[in-house]
């Protein structure tokens, strides 16, 4: 199905501000100003924006610790998110989250998640939730090839069989469980889509690094999940740009591997090529997205610098709603 | 006014809130019971009798009967709670909180905070606890201590029928996840209940017995045995405060530290082992902010700190004690 020209501007844009909101963290936490652990997203952006470009608020889904691109796609405030990562207390979650569990369930963004596989079941209770309410909405978990080995995703995919969750189970295989390789830690020959296959759900592939694979896919999986046929997976091949979390060495990569998946699997190159090829778009289109996001980018980093700090008061706040 | 079984308050509560308010769902193991059995649904109604008939009357929609899966039931239910429902989840036994602790510790508990208070987790988990069925190290554990030291959880223990009620009825509709350990020794008991609607502030203590001498502080099974040694002693003109403590967190400081300061004698009966309990947190409070007061130093009722026994004797020699109580008592009061 053709994409709308304000579709496809407002696609790239969404991976263009991932882009450059995660580009700017991995410079701006050299500085040290930013405290705790930052894993970001770059390279993974085709698959966030081709997921949620489909979904509306009402939507849900559960991220992973590598949730900022999660956020951006569902429409957490960008701003918002960069004062939550410099801890602010006009941050998204006043400076009490951080980067691991930026949430904002008025967008039906259920929380990042510092650990690997629990967001899981919390996916197929959101599910569970639109299944009662018949409401045709679904919950999406994002997971990656680390969080599809954890006991937690294993039990999810059969409750969500077994009570007809419309949950989908979405695998983003950027080919890394932090610094290990998928073929020493997937079992199942580096694929995750049969595992949930053997759990019962149909199950779909795609390329994660080119939108239109993810989009289109998502489409079919969305359709299918929202007659009420129960869950379903979809394993998107994707690529990490950085490593585990900012810091990391990566010792493990190969000679060369991140020069080649930075020209070859870079979904917004993939994006400009596809849009531009087919006069669907013209550079100076996509140059005039490049220019706006790199100024609101600009004014996040300024901004979040100057947001107001949290004071020990805070600390004491928002543990229970009456004590 | 009616009499009433604890187990029956349980069921008869979780009808009467899944009555009021749709959006109260229930999800568990055997919850239903029989499914995909030839005996059909309904063949069990909970292993502890305290969901039958609500199958049928409420549907599969609000009935989730669950695979063996405590990491996603509990999982489950902070998800749904998230989206806006009020799950009432169980766990059947509350020493399978070890499978599932990530989705209670790191989960539930932590959302609210760690989003910046702008979200709600109204999710109840029901779990069976306690000793006195030689069920061993695995189904007979108190794990309220653990479970008290977690921030952004509360925690519920009800000793009666009445409390049951009142209380489920409250945990059901707060807006924070609450745990409600309901005692297995207890679901057999019976005691009058409340008619109509009645929910019980969490953080209030009961008096159960009122006396000047010694104050005691417990909680679940050991109420009973507490009020027992408290009328035996009674009789030779010995007064207690017996306070049932009904919520671990919130806890009634202000009760269990007014009740001190008359008695200056604290005994603290806790069915669960003394390192890092509630009988040692009790003790801590008490003698940080009302050491003045005490006219000798806490005594601390628990079980050793071992894992459970299966056999009777052993189990019985674990667990605190009418005897044991009493011991403790008479040893405070001849403390100078």
């Amino acid at each position: 199905m053709q994409l709308s020209r304000e579709a496809l501007l407002r696609a790239y844009r969404q991976m263009k501000v991932i882009r450059e909101f995660e580009e700017r963290l991995h410079v701006e936490i050299m500085t040290g100003e930013i405290a705790g652990f930052t894993h970001l997203y770059c390279g993974q952006e085709a698959v966030a924006v081709g997921v949620c470009e489909h979904l509306d608020h009402a939507d849900m889904i559960v991220s992973t610790h590598r949730g900022h691109g999660h956020c951006i796609a569902k429409g957490c405030d960008v701003k918002g998110m960069m004062k939550e990562i410099w801890g602010s207390r006009e941050g998204i979650c006043k400076g009490k989250g951080g980067s691991m569990h930026i949430a904002d369930i008025d967008v039906g963004m259920l929380g990042a998640n510092g650990i690997v596989g629990a967001g899981s079941p919390i996916g197929v209770g959101a599910a569970l939730s639109a299944k009662i309410d018949g409401n045709g909405k679904v919950a999406i978990t994002f997971s990656g090839d680390g969080a599809c080995n954890q006991g937690t995703t294993f039990e999810a995919m059969n409750m969500a069989v077994v009570t007809k969750a419309p949950c989908i189970f979405l695998y983003e295989n950027n080919k890394y469980s932090e610094h290990t390789g998928v073929s020493y830690s997937v079992g199942t020959n580096k694929d995750i889509a049969s595992r949930a296959e053997a759990f019962g759900m149909k199950i779909w592939r795609g390329d994660g690094t080119d939108f239109f694979s993810v989009h289109d896919t998502m489409r079919d999986v969305l359709e299918y999940v929202r007659a009420g046929n129960g869950p379903a997976a979809v394993e998107f091949d994707t690529e990490r740009f950085f490593g585990h979390f900012e810091g990391d060495p990566q010792r493990y990569r190969g000679k060369g591997e991140l020069d080649h998946i930075r020209e070859n699997r870079d979904a917004l190159k993939i994006f400009r090529a596809r849009v531009t090829e087919a006069d669907l778009l013209s550079g100076a289109d996509l140059d005039a997205i490049d220019a706006e996001v790199m100024t609101l980018i600009d004014e996040a980093v300024a901004e979040a610098r100057l947001a107001e700090r949290p004071t020990a008061a805070d600390v004491l706040t928002d543990v229970y709603i009456s004590y | 006014m009616a009499q009433m079984m604890y187990r029956d308050a349980v069921l008869q509560t979780l009808f009467a809130e899944m009555e009021r308010d749709e959006n109260v769902v229930v999800l568990g193991e055997d919850i239903v019971g029989g499914m995909g059995t030839a005996g059909g649904p309904e063949a069990i109604g909970g292993i502890w009798s305290t969901s039958v008939g609500l199958f049928d009357k409420f549907g599969k929609d609000r009935v989730i009967d669950t695979p063996i899966s405590e990491s996603a039931i509990v999982g489950a239910a902070a998800g749904l709670a998230l989206a806006g429902k009020r799950p009432v989840a169980e766990l059947m036994f509350a020493d399978f909180i070890g499978v599932s602790l990530d989705q209670i510790w790191n989960q539930i508990g932590k959302f609210r905070y760690m989003f910046g208070g702008k979200t709600t987790c109204p999710a109840v988990i029901r779990m069976a606890y306690g000793a006195g069925f030689n069920a061993a190290a695995q189904h007979s554990q108190s794990v309220y201590a653990l479970l008290t030291a977690m921030p952004g959880i509360k925690v519920v223990t009800p000793s009666t029928p009445a409390d049951v009620k009142g209380l489920l009825t409250q945990a059901i509709r707060d807006d924070d996840p609450v745990i409600f350990m309901e005692h297995k020794a207890l679901y057999g008991t019976m005691g009058e209940v409340p008619d109509g609607d009645y929910a019980i502030p969490f953080g209030h203590a009961r008096l159960c017995r009122a006396g000047q001498d010694v104050t005691i502080v417990t909680l679940g099974l050991m109420v009973g045995f507490c009020e027992a040694v408290a009328d035996k002693l009674a009789t030779e003109g010995i007064g207690c405060d017996v306070i049932d403590l009904r919520t671990t967190s919130p806890m009634d400081e202000e009760a269990i530290l007014d009740s001190v300061e008359i008695t200056g004698r604290l005994v603290v009966v806790d069915e669960s082992p003394p390192r890092c309990s509630l009988a040692s947190d009790i003790a801590g409070l008490v003698t940080t902010k009302a050491f003045a007061s005490l006219k000798a130093p806490p005594a601390l009722v628990t079980t050793p700190h071992t894992p459970i026994p299966f056999a009777r004797e052993l189990e019985s020699n674990y667990l605190p004690s009418p005897d044991k109580i009493e011991a403790a008592i008479r040893q405070t009061l001849a403390w100078r």
